[in-house]
This record gives C-alpha cells, sequence and structure tokens, in this order.
C-alpha cells in the first residue's frame, strides 16, 4: 500500500514539476519572470510534496489506531488496557490475518482477525485516496499560481529553509529525547539508592536479592571503582596514543616524503577500521598472557586479567584517532609559517614543535578529545582484557572494570526491569554521558582561549 | 605549497657551473657573488645562468615582469628553496667568499646570517612579542628577559611599528593589519641581527606612509646590512636602491649602479620596460 502511495507521490511530483517548468516556459516567452521556470518547476512538485507527505504522515498512524480498537474491540478491557497484553494480542491477530498462526485460533480471535483484515484495506484505501485528492488539489494550486510576477524562487528557497531546519532538529531533538529517556531512569533509580551512596560508595556490586528471601545479595552501588577502573585503563590507553599517535602524525605530515605518506596513512586508518571484538581477544589471548609472564618473570604480580593489557591494546585501537586527524590538522597548517621560521635559521624541528604544532594545538586538542572519548566509550577490549572485578585499585596490573562494561553486563540476561540493578545501568549511562560532555566543554574551551589568544 | 613532502629539507642536486671558480670575491666590498646561477622547478627552467655581485651596505634592487624569476633568485641566496622539492638549482653562490651551496655548509647558519622578508606578509600565530623574540630564541641571542626585551623593543622600533604596538604586545600578531604584519616581519627578520636582508615586495601591501617609512627604514638599515629587494614599483627602486638589477624571462637583462639602470641603461628590454612599455 505505502508502495503505491510513494509511486503516486514520485509521478505527481514529477508531473508537478514538468507542467510547472513548461508552464512557466510559455509564461517567459511573452514576458521577463521574476523567477526561473526551473523554479516554477519546483515550486508546484513542492506544492504536491507537503500536503501528500503530510497525509501519509498522520494517515498513518492514524489509521493503525482506528484499525486496533476496532480489531480490538471484542476483547475485555482487562486484556486491551495492559499494553503487554495488548501488544501480544495484537501480534496474534496479525499473525491470523497472515496465516501465521500456529495452532487454531479461537472464534474471538478469528472475529478480531477478520475485522483487523478488513478494516486495514479500508484505512489503506483511505489514505491513499485522500493523499491522491491532496495531491491533485496542490498540483492545481501550484499551477494555478504560476505566472509572470510570482516570486517562485522565494518560496523555493523558503522550503529549502524549512527542510533543513527540520533536519536539524530533529537531530537535537533525538538528542535530548534519548538524555531524557536516560534522566528519567535515572531518578528512578535514584529513589531507591541514594545519589550520594552512588557518587561517593567504594564498592560496586549490583547483586540485589532476586527473591525476598534470598540472603548476603542486599546489592551495592558506589561507583567509585568504575570510575577508577575508567579512568586507569583510558589513561594507559592515551599515554600510548597519545605520543605515538602525535609523533606519527608529525612524521607523516613533516618528514615522510609523499609516497610513504600515501600508502602509510590508510594503513594507519584500517587500524581504526579493526572491529574492537578482534582487538579484545588479541588482549585477552596474546597480550595479558604475555603480561602475565614477563610480570611473573620480574616478580610482579599480574592478573591474568589486567588493566594494562586492555589499556595498552585501546591505546593501539585509538593511535588512528590521534595521528589520522592531528595528520590533517598539521597540513592545514600553511607552507608561509614553516618558511617564516625557516628563513629565521629555525631547524625543521624547532619549527614544528614551536610554529606548526601551535599553530594546529586546536586540531590536536580535538583529536585527543575524540581518542578519549573513544577510549571512554569502548567496552569490549574491556570486557575481554581487564575483567569484570570492581576493584577499586590505581594498579594497573590488577582486574579493573569500567562503565561500560558495567552496563553491558546488568543489560545482558534476563532482568526485573525495574530493580535497582536495572536503573543503575542507566545511572551509569548518565554519568557516563555527562563525563563525556564535561570532557567536550573542556576541550572547547581550551580551544576557544587559544583561539582568542592566537587568531 | 605542501611541506610533507621534504625530509630534513633536502639539498638540491647541484650541477658544478662551467666556471665554478672564477668568482671575484677579491672586491672586499662585494657582500654576494652569484656565478652561473640557473634554478629549474621540475622541467622548467626558471632562472637561467644568471651572474651578479652585490655589494654590501646598499640597497640592491631586483626588478622585472611578474614570473620573471626574481623571487625565484632571491629564494637562491638563503636556500629556501630547498623546501620546494621539485627545485634545483646550479651554478655558484657566495657570501663573503663562502660557497653558500657547500655541503659543509650549515643552512641554519646561513639563514640565521641571510634573513627574508615574505612577498606576503606571514607573522607567526603567536604574539607580537612571541614573534620578534622567536629568532633571537632559537639562537640564543639574549642571555635573560631583559636582553630579550631590549632586543624586541629596538626590533620594533627599526621597523618603524613600535609606537602602534607598544600596548599591546601580548596580542596576536595575526590580528595586526597587513601593512602591520609586514612590519613585524621586517622587525622579525632583523632581530637576529642578520648581515644580508632579503625582501620580496615588502612594500606590495602598504598604503603610502607605510611604504615611506619602510624606505626609510631601508636607507637606515643600509648602514649596517646588505639589503636585497624585490620591487614593483620603479619609483620605489630609484628611491632607495643604489643597484638595480633587471630581470626578464628568467635572464638577468642588465645590472649595474641604480642610476644608470633608469637613464641610460645599455639593453633595449631595460629601456622598454623602465619606459612601461611592456611588463
Ligand atoms: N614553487 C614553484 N613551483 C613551480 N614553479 C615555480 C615555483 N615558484 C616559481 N615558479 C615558476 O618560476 C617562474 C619564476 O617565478 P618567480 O616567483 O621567481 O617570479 P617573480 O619574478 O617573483 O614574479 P612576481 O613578480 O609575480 O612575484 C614562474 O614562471 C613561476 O611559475
Ligand atoms: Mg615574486
Amino acid at each position: 500500500m505505502n508502495l503505491i502511495f510513494l509511486a503516486g507521490l514520485a509521478l505527481l511530483v514529477a508531473v508537478g514539476f514538468l507542467f510547472g517548468r513548461s508552464r512557466a516556459n510559455v509564461a517567459a516567452q511573452s514576458e521577463a519572470m521574476h523567477s526561473r521556470p526551473v523554479y516554477h518547476g519546483a515550486f508546484v512538485a513542492i506544492a504536491v510534496l507537503v500536503p501528500m507527505v503530510l497525509v501519509l504522515a498522520l494517515g498513518v498512524p492514524a489509521g493503525n489506531h482506528i484499525v486496533e480498537t476496532q480489531a480490538l474491540g471484542g476483547f475485555a478491557p482487562s486484556l486491551v488496557d495492559d499494553s503487554l497484553k495488548r501488544s501480544a494480542l495484537l501480534r496474534d491477530i496479525i499473525a491470523v490475518v497472515n496465516g501465521q498462526y500456529s495452532g487454531n485460533p479461537t472464534p474471538a480471535l478469528q472475529r478480531a482477525a477478520d475485522t483487523y483484515a478488513s478494516m486495514r484495506a479500508f484505512a489503506n484505501t483511505l489514505v491513499l485516496g485522500t493523499g491522491l485528492v491532496f495531491g491533485l488539489l496542490g498540483l492545481a494550486y501550484g499551477l494555478r499560481a504560476v505566472s509572470v510576477r510570482f516570486r517562485a524562487r522565494t518560496q523555493v528557497e523558503r522550503f529549502v529553509k524549512v527542510v533543513l531546519a527540520v533536519a536539524a532538529s530533529v537531530a537535537v531533538l533525538t538528542t535530548i529525547g534519548i538524555v531524557f529517556s536516560v534522566l528519567f531512569e535515572t531518578v528512578r533509580f535514584f529513589e531507591r539508592v541514594s545519589p550520594l551512596e552512588f557518587l561517593f560508595g567504594l564498592h560496586w556490586s549490583p547483586q540485589t536479592a532476586i527473591r525476598a528471601d534470598q540472603a548476603g545479595s542486599s546489592g551495592a552501588f558506589g561507583i567509585v571503582p568504575l570510575v577508577t577502573g575508567t579512568l586507569l585503563i583510558t589513561t594507559i590507553a592515551m599515554l600510548i596514543a597519545g605520543p605515538i599517535g602525535l609523533f606519527a602524525a608529525i612524521y607523516l605530515a613533516e618528514y615522510a616524503t609523499p609516497r610513504f605518506r600515501s600508502w602509510a596513512k590508510p594503513i594507519l586508518e584500517i587500524l581504526a577500521g579493526i572491529p574492537t571484538v578482534v582487538l579484545g581477544f588479541f588482549a585477552a589471548l596474546s597480550l595479558a598472557p604475555w603480561l602475565r609472564e614477563s610480570g611473573g618473570i620480574l616478580g610482579l604480580d599480574v592478573a591474568s586479567e589486567s588493566a594494562l593489557a586492555a589499556g595498552v591494546v585501546m591505546g593501539m585501537m585509538v593511535i588512528p584517532f590521534v595521528s589520522s586527524l592531528s595528520d590533517d590538522v598539521i597540513n592545514a597548517v600553511p607552507q608561509s609559517l614553516r618558511d617564516g621560521s625557516y628563513a629565521m635559521g629555525a631547524t625543521k624541528s624547532e619549527t614544528v614543535k614551536k610554529v606548526v604544532l601551535p599553530a594546529a594545538f586546536a586540531g590536536i586538542v580535538s583529536a585527543f578529545m575524540l581518542a578519549i572519548s573513544r577510549a571512554v566509550g569502548e567496552t569490549m577490549i574491556v570486557v575481554m582484557a581487564a575483567g569484570l572485578a570492581a576493584n577499586l585499585t590505581f594498579n594497573p596490573l590488577e582486574a579493573v572494570t569500567t562503565f561500560t562494561v558495567q552496563i553491558k553486563t546488568i543489560l545482558v540476561g534476563d532482568q526485573e526491569f525495574d530493580s535497582a540493578k536495572t536503573l543503575s545501568a542507566f545511572a551509569l549511562g548518565f554519568v557516563l554521558f555527562f563525563f563525556t560532555l564535561t570532557l567536550n566543554v573542556i576541550a572547547l574551551q581550551i580551544v576557544k582561549r587559544y583561539r582568542e589568544q592566537y587568531d | 605549497m605542501n611541506a610533507v613532502a621534504n625530509i630534513e629539507l633536502p639539498q638540491p642536486a647541484r650541477e658544478p657551473a662551467a666556471d665554478a671558480h672564477v668568482t671575484s670575491a677579491t672586491d672586499p666590498h662585494i657582500k654576494v657573488v652569484a656565478r652561473s646561477v640557473n634554478v629549474f622547478y621540475g622541467d622548467k627552467h626558471a632562472l637561467k645562468d644568471v651572474s651578479i655581485d652585490v655589494p654590501e651596505r646598499s640597497v640592491t634592487a631586483f626588478i622585472g615582469p611578474s614570473g620573471c624569476g626574481k623571487s625565484t633568485f632571491l629564494r637562491c641566496i638563503n636556500r629556501m628553496n630547498d623546501t620546494i622539492p621539485i627545485a634545483r638549482v646550479s651554478g655558484r653562490i657566495e657570501i663573503e667568499g663562502q660557497d653558500i651551496y657547500d655541503s659543509s655548509l650549515d643552512v641554519v647558519q646561513l639563514r640565521a646570517r641571510v634573513g627574508m622578508v615574505f612577498q606576503k606578509p606571514n607573522p607567526f600565530p603567536k604574539s607580537v612579542y612571541e614573534n620578534i623574540a622567536y629568532g633571537p630564541r632559537i639562537h640564543g641571542l639574549a642571555r635573560n628577559k631583559g636582553e630579550l626585551d631590549e632586543i624586541v623593543v629596538t626590533s620594533l622600533k627599526r621597523a618603524g611599528l613600535f609606537e602602534e604596538v607598544k600596548d599591546r604586545l601580548g596580542d596576536s600578531g595575526t590580528g595586526l593589519s597587513g601593512g602591520q604584519q609586514q612590519r613585524l616581519c621586517i622587525a622579525r627578520a632583523i632581530a637576529v641581527n642578520p648581515d644580508v636582508i632579503l625582501m620580496d615586495e615588502p612594500c606590495s601591501a602598504l598604503d603610502p606612509i607605510a611604504t615611506a617609512r619602510i624606505e626609510e627604514l631601508m636607507d637606515e638599515l643600509r648602514e649596517n646590512f646588505t639589503m636585497i629587494i624585490v620591487t614593483h614599483s620603479m619609483q620605489q627602486a630609484a628611491r632607495v636602491s643604489q643597484r638595480t638589477a633587471f630581470f626578464h624571462l628568467g635572464v638577468l637583462v642588465e645590472s649595474g649602479p641604480t642610476e644608470k639602470i633608469f637613464t641610460n641603461p645599455d639593453d633595449q628590454r631595460t629601456q622598454d620596460y623602465i619606459t612601461g612599455r611592456f611588463g
């Protein structure tokens, strides 16, 4: 049905455009027009498009609602009012309609399915018909508007602006929506666990009692061990990715021959494309045992899952983020600045250190921030290499855990939806979000301060 | 141009010039000697067999139509062509009798001695103070902050910029006006106290007042430095230079005392150019 609708829409839009344009062409022969004929064509097309899209956007959900209420009309309110039962019923009805229902439907179900099918056909026809009528009305309206004086170009520009604004608002609203839904669940979590305990508690073990008679599993929701774990791993990762990525970028941008650069850079970027699961088992199966052995030789006690292994591999993962972006910004530094420095008798490394890097500083900060956000948000490597134990430690040789890993652990598997344990995932998510947001704001401030000073 | 290209400022390949040893460093007042200098950009022969003597403590002007190789030759004198990967220089250039393309020569030292002001102002994105302090810091010319301040202030004063920027030495150099930036670049170049200063159209972005100030500066600097300037303004060449060299299509057509070049040139092409018949 929707396919027919879309085909009709495309057809009418095309017809509108062609008619509008040819009409404008005719008009243009007698007198100079305000807008060029394509704009008149585009205006007519828009006059068709907008009402039809509106009909589709409003008609389909309205139709669905009516069809469902009608189909469910024969059932007891107790079934219909509960959202879970209601959707189960609907699934059954649709299965019957499609002939995929296993077993024999009850008479009530069969009746509902019949209603559903006929109502559905009716609603579809209604939407299609209304759409076509509105499309034709739009066509007529648009064609009538075509005239020498009509400012079609202005109208089309306005339409373009509206479309762009809608796209922008969708992006913004989605973000706000996500934040609020997380925030909402977080508030529910804080109804059970006090924020103070959550933020400053030193123990994390979210195993709440599933049955009331279970003992010894009251659950502890202190995120400090997660904060330290996340920071520890991120710090290790950035200690590796920061220098290596930046130095690689400097080499690529300033020292390497164009030929070397042209194949080295893509290879570096492939590193960014390696799935993190693969990096994770590299960390868990190759690096971690090796670290454990070499630690053993040195007389160190390295846990088989360690922050070090996860951090090192995560560092490797984010190297390309640092290097590729830094390379781009270093390249964007104008050659004339380098020339100015060379002409003062500066060496290459002095020029890089004192002119090129400061000039590229803002971009390099963003590269680092991107890398840090990636590291903080990374889950797979940590799950596989650093473990799940929420140890409060700064020792990189011990197992630690991070926000993302805990969120994943909490939400995987069967959970009672409104237990404190499940809700804590949202609170963790919110804190994580807040954390990256803060990072971004700080980075922006640094960049802005720097720009003010040096632009 | 992209600097990505070069590793470690590659030395342009040079071919021994035919008359490599015929240098006239005998005259102690000659600062820069060039013999049979050729420059290629890839296959393009941009500078053909240029030989010239530049006397010390004077201003020498390079004039000629656009694209004739003035900047190219200027860049040979402090080896800035090294930063252009496709550039190849041959021939011999000596400064005070020392071959500057000799493999034992340290380019960094050479450039500290031969300063350059570019055609387009290119202040560093640092404060005015830091722009000037850049060279002295690199070469360790100041032992303490006081000396550095001193160098900065003197250089700015000599470039005729101090009065305008004395209250905002901490502001960014890129925030200055185009003409101020150009003078900042001049101040930056003289801060390291070079022997030779190369200026590529230093007044192309300046209003008449600032131009007059720069010309005054050149006159003043001439007492201590050897200056080579590229200019498109015949009047400027006539006003500030003692000697003039006319380039055309990569060839040095004629060089000599400014007065002679502008009143009684030997070559018809020079005559045509200075009277505005082509260019
Ligand atoms: N980096 C370069 N790569 C390739 N060719 C170049 C390069 N620089 C200059 N050339 C060429 O060499 C020739 C001389 O250029 P140059 O810049 O020396 O001219 P100019 O006399 O300074 O001109 P103008 O007065 O316009 O500044 C020109 O034909 C130019 O196209
Ligand atoms: Mg030039």
